[in-house]
C-alpha cells in the first residue's frame, strides 16, 4: 500500500503546485513594454460579408502601415461568435493580441477588467488628440468619468430601410416619422399582401438596441445614475412593451420573426417580402444579397412624435466598433502608432467606405462619399439623435438578461399568449434579479 | 429453458479465451514489477494534466468571487467561501431557481433521449440480426448520423426547424395540415422536442452499433435450444436476446447518460448562446453563467455541483445494476 | 485473427413469423426515412441558389447550381480548416491509441497495486462537465507555455493533447475488454520464445486485437473531429478546426445556407466513407471489447 500512498501524495503535490502556478494568472505580464518593436498582432472583428473579404479589405492597409513604419501586423479576423470569448480568455491569461476590435457596447465591461490600455490625455496626444473624434462616438468608449478604454473606429446608426416599390403600391408617399404613422402604414402594406416590418426577435443584442431606444423615448433609463440596474421602472416596462407590441398588439412585425436570430429579416427585406427594416448600415449587405440601391429608401427611425433629436427624441443607439490596445502589449509604441494609423483621416475614409459605416473621425466625415443620401441619414442620426448604451461595467450581463427577456416576450407573443404590462414587468424583474448584486 | 442466462456468453471471435482474473505466475515477474506502472504512466500523466489538475483549479475557482473585475489576475480575487454555492442552491432566488429549472429540464431531456436512443437502437439491431436483402447498405446508412460532424448535423436540423421556411412545418402544416398554423420549433415550448429529436437522431446509431456488437456474443445454441423447446421468435427475443444484453446495456446506458447529460455542442449549435427556457440544458446554462455573464466563480460552483450529482448517480447506478447482474448470473 | 470475424448470421431453425417480418419492415423503413431526410436536405440544399434556400422550403430545387461548391472555398479558408482538423484528429487518434494500448495491456496482463484506483479514476473523468475545466485548462496551458516555452495554447499541439484525453478513458476501457479476450497462452508462448513483455505486446497481442484497436481509433477520431467548445477558445485563425470553422458561413450579415450545406457535405464525405469502410472492424472490435 505504501506505493499507492506515495503516488497519491505525489499526484496531489504536483496538482497543487500546478494549480498554484496557474493562480498567478496574467499577473507576471503586467505593464506593457517595447520588447518586440517590429511586430503587432491585430484581432479584427468580422465587418464585411465574410472573413475572407475582411482580409482583402484590411491586408493592403496593413501592408501600407508596414511600409511606413517597418512594423509587421499579424492579422486575424475573429468571427463574432468567438470574439468575446477570445477576449475573455486573453484577458484571463494575459496571452492576447496587441491591438483588437471590440463592440463599442462592451467598452465599459472590458474596461472594468483592467486589461485594456486607458486612453488618457497623454495617449490621446499621441494619436492627434481627443477632439478629432465625434462626441457621440466617444460616448461609447467606457464608463463616464474614466479615461476611455478604446477609441472609436467605425460608427453605425440605425435607420429605417423601406422598399420603395411596396410603398408606392400601398399608396404611401413618405416613410413614417412616428410609430403611429408606421402602424397605420403597416395596415396599408399588409392590405397589399406584404409583411410590414422585419425584426430579429431571438437576437439578444438586436433586442437590447431597440428597447434601449424605446426607453429613451419614454424618458426612462435601465440604470440609475450611480450604475444600479433599474429594469422595472414604469417607463422601461412601457418601452419594452411598446417594442414587443409591434408584434403582439399592432401586428406590424410578423410572428415568424420571433425566432429570427441570424439576420433572416435582412434576407426577407432584400427579397421584397417585408416592406420595412430597422437596421444599422445595411447597404453593403443588401447589395450583396442582390437588392439594387434604387429599390430601397433610407429614413430616420420613427419617434413617438415630432422630429428626432436629443432626450426623448433619440432614435438610435450609437453603434460601432472600437479599437483597443491590450495593456500588457510588448510593443506599446507600435500599438499606439497603429491606432494612430487606423484613425487617420485617410485610412478612416478607406475603411469606412469599404464597410459602409460612418467615420467617427470628424476630419474624415467631410469626404463626399459620406454625404450621399444613404449615408447622410446615418451621419445625421449619429450627430444629432443617437445615444450611447449604458456605459456600466455590467453592460454585458444587462444585454444577456434583458435581451433574453425580450426574446421570451416575443416567443409569448408569437405563441398567441397575451403580453401585458404585468407579464413584461415580471420578465424584467426576473432579469434584474439575475444581475450581479451591488 | 429457465437457466439459459446462467452461462456467461462467450464471444465467437475469441475462441479459447482464458478465464479472467487468474494470471499465472511467470518466472522473473517480480523483476518487472515496475513495468505496469511504466505502461500506465503516459495515460496517468495526460489524465492528470488535462482533467484532474484543471478540475482542482476549477474547484478552487468555485470558492472565489471571480467576476470580470478579477479575471485578469484571478489570484487576487477575494475568497468568497461558500457564497457561490449558496447562491446556486438558493432555489427561492432567481439564480438558484433558474439553475433548478435547468437541472430538471436536463434530467427530463436526458432520460427521454437515452431511453429513446436505447429503444430505437436495440429494436433496429434486433431487426437486423438476420441477413436479408439490403442489410449491408441499410446498416451503413444507419451509421451516417453518428459519422457526421456535429456542427454539420445540427445546423441541418436548424435549417429544417425554421418556422416559415423549414421542412418540418412544410410537411406538418402545408402538406399534412396537422396544425392550424405553423409552429415554432427553435423558440418557445416546442424547442424541447426539437432538441430531443436532434439528440435522438444523432445518438441512436451509437446504441445500435453497441447492441449489434453485443448480439453477436450471444451463442447460437441458446436460440436453437429455445426453438427446440417451442419458443417463438418473440419469446426468443424476450427470454434470450434481452437478458443476454444486460451487461452491454449496463455500460451503454451509463455512457449514453453521461454524454447526453454533459452535451454542449448540440444545444449550443441549435439555439445559440441564449437557449429557450424549455430547452435550457445545464451545460449551456453554466456556459452562460460563466462566459456570457462573466461570473466564473458561480459557473464553477454550478459545475462542481453537477459533477457531484453525476458521481452520485453513477455510483448508485453501478451499485444497483451490478448487484442485479450478479444475482442474475448466480 | 488479422481480419475481423465475419458477422455470424443467426439463422434460427424456425422461420421468423409474419408479424415479426412486418414489424421489421415498417420499423426499418421509418428509421431509414428518419435518417435520410436530413441527409437529403443537406444534399439538395447544397445544390440550390441562395434565394431558394432562404425562401420557403421545397422538396425539389427550382434550379440546380454547383456555385455553392465553388464559393465555399473562398468564403472561409475551408481547405486550411480541413487540413487542421485532419492533423489534430489524426494525431490525437494515433497518440490516444498508443497510450490506451499501453495502459490497457498493463491492466489486462499485470497485477499491480492501484489497478482499481486507476481504472475507476480514468473512467470517472468521463463525468466531468467540459465547461468546468475549459478555463482552468486554458490557464494551465498558458502557464506551461510561459514556464517552458512550449506553446500549447493556440497551437495544434494543445488541442491534440486535449482531445486525446477525451477519448482515452473509453478507449482504455474498451481495449482492456479486448485484450482480456486475447488468449493469454499466446503471449506467454512469446515470452518463452524470448520476447520481452513489450515484444509480446507488439508481436502477439496487438496483431490479435486489430479489430478492437480500429474500433478505438474510429471512436477517438470522431470525438476529436466534432468538438466545438474547446476548439473555439483554443485555436486561432491558423489552427482553427472545421467544427468551428464551418460557423464562418453564418456571418454578421447573412447565413449562406447553401454553402453551409455544401461545406458540411464536402467535409463529411471522407469521414463518413472512412467510417463506413471500417464499420466491419468497428462491430467486430466492439463485440469483443466494450460489450463484454
Amino acid at each position: 500500500m505504501r506505493s499507492i500512498r506515495a503516488a497519491a501524495v505525489g499526484a496531489v503535490t504536483l496538482s497543487l503546485a500546478l494549480a498554484a502556478s496557474a493562480c498567478g494568472g496574467g499577473s507576471s505580464t503586467g505593464g506593457g513594454s517595447n520588447d518586440e518593436p517590429t511586430t503587432l498582432t491585430y484581432w479584427a472583428s468580422n465587418q464585411g460579408a465574410s472573413i475572407e473579404i475582411d482580409k482583402k479589405v484590411l491586408q493592403p492597409e496593413l501592408d501600407k502601415f508596414q511600409k511606413q513604419t517597418g512594423i509587421k501586423v499579424e492579422l486575424e479576423v475573429v468571427p463574432w461568435s468567438d470574439l468575446l470569448n477570445r477576449i475573455l480568455t486573453a484577458t484571463t491569461s494575459g496571452q492576447g493580441p496587441d491591438v483588437l476590435n471590440i463592440g463599442n457596447t462592451w467598452s465599459a465591461s472590458l474596461q472594468a477588467t483592467g486589461a485594456l490600455l486607458p486612453w488618457d490625455a497623454q495617449n490621446f496626444g499621441k494619436i492627434g488628440g481627443k477632439d478629432r473624434f465625434v462626441a457621440s462616438a466617444l460616448g461609447s468608449t467606457g464608463a463616464p468619468g474614466k479615461d476611455p478604454a478604446a477609441v472609436p473606429l467605425y460608427s453605425m446608426a440605425y435607420a429605417l430601410y423601406y422598399n420603395k416599390q411596396i410603398f408606392a403600391d400601398a399608396g404611401i408617399a413618405q416613410p413614417p416619422a412616428t410609430w403611429a404613422e408606421l402602424t397605420a402604414d403597416a395596415k396599408k402594406i399588409q392590405a397589399e399582401g406584404k409583411q410590414a416590418l422585419g425584426a430579429e426577435g431571438a437576437n439578444v443584442s438586436e433586442n437590447i438596441h431597440h428597447v434601449f431606444v424605446f426607453a429613451q423615448q419614454h424618458g426612462a433609463r435601465f440604470f440609475t445614475d450611480d450604475g444600479k440596474a433599474d429594469f422595472t421602472d414604469d417607463g422601461v416596462v412601457a418601452a419594452v412593451k411598446q417594442y414587443v407590441d409591434l408584434m403582439a398588439a399592432d401586428k406590424v412585425i410578423p410572428t415568424g420573426n420571433a425566432e429570427y436570430a441570424q439576420n433572416q429579416s435582412v434576407s426577407d427585406f432584400a427579397k421584397g417580402t417585408t416592406a420595412m427594416l430597422l437596421w444599422q448600415s445595411a447597404s453593403a449587405n443588401l447589395t450583396s444579397q442582390g437588392m439594387s440601391e434604387d429599390a430601397y429608401g433610407i429614413a430616420p427611425v420613427p419617434v413617438q412624435s415630432g422630429t428626432p433629436g436629443t432626450g426623448t427624441q433619440v432614435n438610435s443607439m450609437v453603434a460601432g466598433i472600437n479599437l483597443a490596445v491590450f495593456k500588457n502589449t510588448d510593443n506599446l509604441d507600435g500599438a499606439t502608432r497603429f491606432v494612430k494609423f487606423m484613425t487617420s483621416d485617410e485610412e478612416q475614409k478607406i475603411l469606412n467606405k469599404a464597410y459602409s459605416t460612418i467615420p467617427p473621425v470628424a476630419g474624415a466625415q467631410n469626404d463626399p462619399a459620406f454625404s450621399a443620401p444613404a449615408t447622410a441619414v446615418l451621419k445625421n442620426t449619429l450627430a444629432t439623435s443617437a445615444a450611447a448604451l449604458p456605459q456600466v461595467a455590467d453592460e454585458s450581463q444587462f444585454e444577456t438578461t434583458v435581451g433574453t427577456a425580450v426574446k421570451e416576450l416575443f416567443a409569448d407573443a408569437a405563441a398567441g399568449r397575451p403580453v401585458t404590462t404585468a407579464s413584461v414587468r415580471a420578465k424584467l424583474e426576473k432579469a434584474q434579479q439575475q444581475m450581479p448584486a451591488k | 429453458m429457465t437457466t439459459t442466462t446462467a452461462e456467461r456468453p462467450v464471444g465467437r471471435s475469441t475462441p479459447g479465451a482464458a478465464p479472467r482474473g487468474t494470471p499465472r505466475r511467470r518466472p522473473g515477474r517480480l523483476r518487472r514489477a515496475g513495468l505496469p506502472y511504466l505502461l500506465l504512466l503516459p495515460a496517468l500523466v495526460l489524465e492528470l494534466l488535462v482533467h484532474l489538475v484543471p478540475m482542482v483549479i476549477g474547484i478552487v475557482m468555485s470558492f472565489k468571487e471571480l467576476t470580470q473585475f478579477y479575471i485578469r489576475d484571478w489570484g487576487t480575487a477575494p475568497w468568497s467561501g461558500f457564497d457561490n454555492y449558496r447562491m446556486s442552491v438558493d432555489f427561492d432566488a432567481p439564480v438558484g431557481e433558474a439553475l433548478l429549472h435547468s437541472f430538471l429540464v436536463t434530467v427530463a431531456f436526458t432520460l427521454l433521449s437515452v431511453g429513446l436512443c436505447w429503444l430505437v437502437g436495440t429494436a433496429a439491431a434486433i431487426c437486423m440480426q438476420d441477413t436479408f436483402r439490403g442489410r449491408g447498405p441499410l446498416r451503413a446508412l444507419f451509421l451516417v448520423p453518428y459519422a457526421l460532424p456535429v456542427y454539420a448535423a445540427v445546423i441541418t436540423w436548424v435549417f429544417m426547424f425554421q418556422r416559415d421556411n423549414g421542412l418540418v412545418n412544410h410537411v406538418l402544416h402545408d402538406q399534412l395540415h396537422l396544425t392550424d398554423q405553423p409552429s415554432f420549433w427553435l423558440i418557445g415550448d416546442n424547442s424541447f422536442w426539437a432538441l430531443l429529436t436532434v439528440s435522438v437522431w444523432k445518438g441512436w446509431p451509437f446504441a445500435f452499433l453497441i447492441v449489434m456488437a453485443g448480439l453477436q456474443n450471444i451463442p447460437r445454441e441458446l436460440y436453437e435450444a429455445a426453438a427446440l423447446d417451442g419458443a417463438g421468435m418473440w419469446q426468443q427475443i424476450r427470454r434470450i436476446t434481452l437478458p443476454s444484453l444486460r451487461p452491454v446495456n449496463q455500460v451503454l446506458v451509463l455512457v449514453l447518460f453521461l454524454w447526453t447529460f454533459n452535451d454542449f455542442n448540440t444545444p449550443y449549435v441549435l439555439f445559440g448562446r441564449a437557449a429557450p427556457q424549455a430547452a435550457d440544458l445545464i451545460s449551456v446554462h453554466i456556459y452562460q453563467a460563466s462566459f456570457v455573464t462573466w461570473n466564473f466563480g458561480t459557473g464553477s460552483a454550478m459545475s462542481v455541483l453537477l459533477l457531484l450529482f453525476l458521481l452520485v448517480v453513477t455510483g448508485v447506478y453501478l451499485a444497483v445494476t451490478s448487484r442485479g447482474r450478479r444475482s442474475a448470473d448466480a | 485473427m488479422r481480419s475481423p470475424a465475419p458477422t455470424p448470421p443467426r439463422t434460427s431453425p424456425m422461420a421468423p413469423p409474419v408479424s415479426f417480418l412486418w414489424t421489421r419492415r415498417i420499423l426499418l423503413t421509418l428509421l431509414a426515412g428518419f435518417v435520410l431526410v436530413p441527409v437529403y436536405v443537406m444534399v439538395s440544399s447544397s445544390l440550390k441558389p441562395l434565394a431558394d434556400v432562404s425562401g420557403k422550403f421545397r422538396w425539389l430545387p427550382s434550379g440546380l447550381t454547383v456555385r455553392p461548391y465553388l464559393d465555399i472555398w473562398s468564403t472561409v479558408p475551408l481547405a486550411r480548416y480541413f487540413a487542421n482538423s485532419l492533423i489534430v484528429a489524426g494525431a490525437a487518434t494515433a497518440c490516444s491509441v498508443v497510450v490506451a494500448v499501453f495502459a490497457a495491456y498493463a491492466v489486462s496482463r499485470h497485477r499491480f497495486r492501484g489497478k482499481r484506483v486507476f481504472t475507476v479514476t480514468v473512467l470517472s473523468t468521463q463525468m466531468f462537465p467540459g465547461i468546468l475545466f475549459l478555463l482552468p485548462l486554458f490557464l494551465l496551458y498558458v502557464n506551461i507555455g510561459n514556464a517552458t516555452g512550449i506553446a500549447l495554447f493556440g497551437s495544434r499541439g494543445g488541442l491534440i493533447l486535449t482531445y486525446l484525453t477525451f477519448s482515452l478513458p473509453f478507449s482504455i476501457w474498451m481495449l482492456i475488454g479486448y485484450f482480456d479476450s486475447v488468449p493469454r497462452d499466446l503471449d506467454e508462448a512469446a515470452l518463452v520464445d524470448g520476447c520481452g513483455p513489450l515484444g509480446a505486446l507488439f508481436r502477439v497481442v496487438v496483431p490479435a486485437a486489430i479489430p478492437g484497436i480500429v474500433a478505438v481509433a474510429v471512436y477517438a477520431f470522431m470525438t476529436a473531429w466534432g468538438e466545438v467548445l474547446f476548439a473555439s477558445v483554443m485555436t486561432d485563425d491558423t489552427t482553427r478546426t472545421l467544427a468551428v470553422g464551418l460557423q464562418g458561413y453564418s456571418t454578421l450579415n447573412d447565413v449562406y445556407w447553401n454553402q453551409i450545406m455544401a461545406a458540411s457535405l464536402v467535409v463529411s464525405v471522407p469521414v463518413v466513407a472512412g467510417f463506413l469502410l471500417l464499420q466491419r472492424y468497428l462491430v467486430a472490435g466492439l463485440t469483443a471489447g466494450a460489450v463484454k
